[in-house]
């Protein structure tokens, strides 16, 4: 799907980001002190953004699959590409978890609050560049590593 | 008319600035979701720009494997922060008046130009050091909050829900320790 994308492929994605960014100003999730107040218990209003999001993904994840065979821009089927289960998504998540509570915020809102007016923002965005590229030096060591001495064999 | 004060209180307890702000831009925030993933098929998560984003200029192997959507995920990020800006011209500058929508008193609002802005309060310590760990954990644990939250739980991936419950977790703890500490903000 790289080389003959649809035209309309472009403006649709950022059509879904406009609106997934306003969402998030309009929520205030944009904001780390919201975010912040919410992992506080201050303030559990946080919870309708996460599961109000997630509930109309949840209709549209449910019902495409039933109306149409593939998506009109790529040809792709409707399917749920489910992400594997291992320790990874526990020692990850513990990490995020870490940082999402010390800062209170999160990519999305992070790219959204950038767009507020946000300019503070550009510390938690270099930030979390660093950290992939961190984890990504790291992991292509490894695996590079990995595949050496399978070679060496 | 007669309003029972209790529920009203509990209300006001939990919600300090009501649910309408929240709920409303919750439903938009699936709806953008839901434009991609009508149109395209794909469910997009936002963290896997750092890394898709990281192979126009490392050529670590790790960040290849994200070269065929780099530049979507560019596009998708763009529309994220310019939809942001959009609410800040529209709804945080007054130019649109909504009911729905609470505006709150964290941290300092500014003008540019005509264009009310928006700025936090939190510390750069807090915001470098928790970015770092985010950009490590999220891509260690296969999403974050748009991913495994939105996307993810909305497709009732198990692994998703693990990865939601897990992260909520710490991160409540982490906040209350910090907050316990006395950093503020």
């Amino acid at each position: 799907m790289s080389q003959n994308r649809h035209p309309l492929f472009m403006p649709l994605i950022l059509l879904g980001g406009l609106i997934f960014g306003f969402g998030l100003g309009f929520s205030q999730m944009a904001r780390p002190e919201v975010v912040l107040n919410f992992l506080q218990f201050e303030d559990f209003g946080l919870l309708f953004v996460m599961f109000g999001a997630a509930i109309v993904s949840g209709i549209a994840f449910a019902v495409m699959p039933r109306i149409s065979d593939a998506a009109p821009l790529t040809g792709d089927r409707y399917e749920r590409r489910l992400k594997p289960f291992d320790r990874n998504v526990l020692i990850g998540g513990g990490i995020f978890g870490v940082g999402w509570g010390l800062s209170g915020i999160c990519p999305g809102a992070a790219y959204a609050s950038l767009g507020v007016g946000n300019v503070t923002i550009l510390w938690a965005l270099a930030g979390m560049f660093v950290g992939a590229y961190l984890q990504g030096y790291w992991r292509s060591q490894s695996a590079d590593a990995g595949a050496a001495v399978t070679r060496a064999d | 008319m007669v309003v029972d004060p209790v529920p009203l209180q509990l209300a006001g307890e939990l919600f300090p600035n009501g649910i309408s702000r929240y709920a409303v831009g919750g439903l938009l925030v699936g709806l953008g979701a839901v434009v991609i993933y009508v149109g395209t098929g794909i469910a997009a998560g936002a963290s896997t720009f750092l890394e898709s984003t990281l192979s126009y200029v490392s050529d670590q192997s790790r960040f290849q494997q994200y070269v065929a959507s780099r530049d979507w995920r560019v596009v998708f990020t763009l529309g994220i922060i310019l939809g942001g800006l959009a609410f800040a011209a529209t709804v945080q500058s007054g130019v649109v008046t909504t009911s729905l929508y609470e505006p709150g008193t964290t941290g300092e609002l500014y003008e540019v130009g005509g264009l009310t802005l928006w700025s936090t309060s939190v510390q750069p310590w807090r915001l470098f050091v928790g970015g770092v760990l985010v950009g490590i954990g999220t891509r260690i644990g296969k999403g974050c909050t748009s991913g495994h939250g939105v996307c993810g739980v909305g497709s009732a991936s198990k692994t998703s829900l693990v990865g939601v419950a897990t992260f909520l977790t710490v991160a409540v703890v982490t906040a209350q320790i910090v907050a316990a500490l006395g950093v503020s903000p």
